[in-house]
């Protein structure tokens, strides 16, 4: 049993944060992620040249990393500065290609920007919802809020092909891409198809699409984690100086309670998230991977609605960091699987 | 990170299975299993089984006649127990007293109690709380005034877990009336025999007799019978409640308690179906299931940071915040699955012909009633969240 990080994770770990808080400082964040293209597309190459992407891509897909604590030793720093560059469509990609046994330097340096278009307007967790066609040669469909799709280049997209759901890439500059804004940062796009030429990925993909969604699965809860630590850091800070009736607010055994209560279920939502990491690629990974996301789900809202609850009317601001960082933390739960989505795969396997 | 047990600790897990599967009457994990009420006897037969193998002191290092394992070795063991439907070990003496003998006690306290603690010649009990003094157990009231040779008690104690098959108590009494009232505790040893003792049964919730009151009037004890300082017994109780954490979490109990709330609910039919087919039901155990999933990492973190840095810190608390109430929603869950056949009284006669359910029913209702102590004692959760405010939030 060891509980700590590898030094390979530790100092990309640490080098990702110093970087993030150097360069991707709350004010400069406040005004890149709400504002095409929604994050710093200089920082996201320099991002790449220290090695995010590679992290995330065994070694003989070209990357460095893959492993399940690889991709959440990078999300959990990404979460703590609130980074909106989009690494999770890029994830979701490499994953995708990295099932295909296809060439994905381009992805891993940065220099060609993919995104992974799964989810639609009424299928926005499970495959088995899919409508996307795919028929001779060609993609027809709606793809919704795909993450980091705004700017992106390259898209992977999940489609039936008959009964069987493959993965196609379609280049942007062949479809109609709306671009926008996300309520908590960083952007997404609507990807619409008719007749649009594609070229096959992965003919029969459920695993793979199912795989990738895992990893991002796993990555949104490290995010969360991350995202979590910060928000109570601020939280803290707040309660121990913030003062009312001559006092500060945290010698108020009303506030005290609430904020042990928040700890204990940072703490629960990180033991989770490391057990999701450890199941990666074992038997079980679906059903941890779906324990974790019921509870970060559970947890990162329970979080972000006490900090702005305990903050008062400054947390209702624009201006204050906390804001921004519970928008996150709500809207994480929306991602890839909300908790009730999740809830329900963890009970599938109750019946027999 | 690496959350597998080494080699040697799956080894010595295969070890505790094999001993267990080959000593562990049948008749006591009966008991258990059911929820059944142990007597002394039930419990003296385990400890000597335990004893003889030397693995009744779990926590005791080696000089003292323990095993001296490792954090991670009493939690494999302490898991398997539970698994296994093993009594538990009561704490008194050996969890509580011996560590406190060990670290503050004399030479000759050691030679002369802890050997007597191992053969089950002495049953301690604890003196803790008063009827004035529970969550604020520092303004305790019970006197012991030193008269010569020895201190003369007189007050009153509650709580007493499994007093009534005691013969000794270890308590904490009031030596000094002034200054912070901390600082006037002292920790004293004694004889449940001595004149002037009366212990009187407390009736629980659900009807059984597991606690007691205890009444002290002028009652003399010697003045070898006090452990470290006098006025030292605050700091004493406190190392007390921060020591013997590792299983506050009673992940083992709540892993076992979880297959048997899946089992029960599988077992009886709602609208012609198993129960556990109803979303509503299955996603309230779906929802435990996750949270006692976390908490098995929780408490593997914290038995990682006292197996690499020492002593856990305040944050063993959390274990019993989250562990007490994951419990808690078990019992709950287990009572709502029976229904209205949780109602009846436990008795013989509601075995065999006249069962309504499964031998594992019947006491179903009387065990979440006596579960709701759990976020009660050991320090209420709302005390351990004072605790996690100031020493860890450092609010």
């Amino acid at each position: 049993m060891d509980f700590s990080l590898t030094e390979d994770r530790r100092m990309l770990s640490d080098s990702l944060t110093r970087f993030l808080a150097d360069k991707y400082g709350f004010d400069h964040r406040k005004t890149v992620a709400y504002e095409a293209p929604f994050h710093d597309t200089d920082l996201w190459s320099e991002m790449c040249e220290l090695g995010v992407l590679y992290a995330l891509a065994p070694e003989d897909a070209g990357g460095f990393g893959g492993a399940g604590f690889d991709v959440t030793t990078v999300f959990e720093a990404l979460g703590k500065g609130l980074c909106p560059a989009p690494v999770l469509g890029s994830l979701l990609a490499s994953s995708l290609l990295t099932s295909a046994g296809a060439d994905q330097a381009g992805l891993l340096d940065g220099s060609v920007r993919y995104a992974a278009a799964i989810g639609e307007l009424d299928a926005p967790y499970d495959l088995d919802d899919i409508e996307t066609t795919f028929e001779g040669g060609k993609l027809s469909g709606r793809k919704s809020v795909i993450y980091g799709g705004n700017d992106a280049e390259v898209f992977l997209v999940a489609a039936k092909s008959g009964d069987t759901l493959g993965v196609y890439e379609v280049k942007a500059a062949d479809a109609q891409v709306t671009g926008y804004g996300l309520i908590d940062g960083g952007g997404a796009a609507e990807l619409f198809m008719d007749g649009t030429p594609a070229t096959e990925v992965i003919a029969d993909a459920r695993h793979a699409l199912e795989h990738a969604l895992d990893l991002g699965r796993l990555a949104l809860c490290a995010e969360a984690v991350g995202l979590m630590d910060a928000t109570n850091e601020i939280l803290l800070d707040y309660l121990r100086t913030r003062k009312q009736f001559g006092v500060a607010i945290g010698k108020f055994q009303a506030l005290q309670h609430r904020a042990v209560d928040l700890e204990t279920e940072i703490e629960q939502a990180r033991s989770i998230t490391i057990l999701a990491a450890s199941r990666i690629g074992e038997d079980d990974q679906a059903k941890i991977v779906a324990m974790a996301k019921n509870l970060i789900g559970r947890a990162a809202r329970l979080v972000s609605e006490e900090a702005i609850q305990m903050h008062g009317g400054i947390a209702m601001t624009w201006e204050a960091a906390v804001s921004h960082y519970a928008k996150r933390l709500v809207m994480i739960d929306a991602q890839l699987g909300d908790e009730d989505y999740q809830l329900e795969k963890v009970m599938a396997g109750y019946a027999a | 990170m690496d959350l597998s047990f080494t080699q040697e600790e799956l080894d010595f897990r295969d070890e505790v299975r094999a001993f267990l599967d080959e000593k562990l009457p049948k008749e006591l994990s009966e008991k258990v299993r059911i929820g059944g009420e142990l007597d002394k006897e039930d419990m003296d037969r385990w400890h000597a089984i335990l004893n003889e193998k030397g693995w009744l002191a779990t926590g005791w290092p080696t000089e003292f006649g323990g095993p001296g394992w490792s954090p991670v070795e009493k939690h494999i063991f302490e898991e398997e127990c539970a698994k296994a439907h093993a009594p538990r070990i009561v704490p008194f003496g050996l969890a509580m007293l011996g560590p406190v003998l060990q670290t503050f006690g004399s030479k000759e306290q050691q030679d002369q109690i802890l050997p007597r603690i191992l053969d089950g010649s002495d049953w301690w009990c604890q003196g803790y709380s008063e009827p004035g003094a529970g969550s604020d157990l520092a303004s305790l009231k019970t006197r012991a005034v030193r008269d010569g040779d020895d201190y003369v008690i007189n007050g009153q104690k509650t709580w007493t877990t499994l007093g009534q098959y005691a013969n000794k108590i270890f308590c904490l009494v009031r030596t000094k009336t002034d200054g912070k009232p901390q600082e006037g505790i002292s920790f004293i040893l004694v004889d449940l025999d001595t004149p002037g003792i009366e212990m009187r049964p407390i009736k629980l919730i659900e009807g059984g007799h597991e606690v007691n009151e205890v009444f002290f009037t002028d009652v003399r004890v010697p003045a070898s019978n006090l452990v470290g300082e006098e006025n030292q017994g605050w700091t004493i109780a406190k190392f007390l409640l921060t020591h013997e954490r590792t299983n506050i979490a009673g992940v083992g109990f709540s892993m076992q308690g979880l297959t048997e709330l899946k089992a029960l609910a599988r077992r009886v039919k709602r609208g012609g179906k198993p129960l556990i087919e109803n979303p509503l039901f299955a996603a309230r155990i779906a929802q435990m299931e996750v949270d006692l999933e976390a908490m098995k990492i929780t408490n593997l973190r914290m038995l990682y940071t006292a197996q690499t840095q020492g002593a856990p810190g305040p944050e063993t608390s959390i274990l019993k915040i989250k562990g007490t109430v994951i419990r808690q929603t078990q019992n709950e869950l287990a009572r709502r699955a029976l229904g209205p056949a949780a109602a009846p009284f436990p008795s013989e006669d509601m075995f065999g012909n006249a069962a309504l359910a499964e031998p594992e029913d019947v006491h179903n209702a009387a065990t979440y009633f006596n579960n709701r102590k759990l976020s009660i004692f050991g320090g209420s959760n709302e005390i351990q969240r004072n605790i996690l405010s100031k020493a860890m939030l450092e609010l």
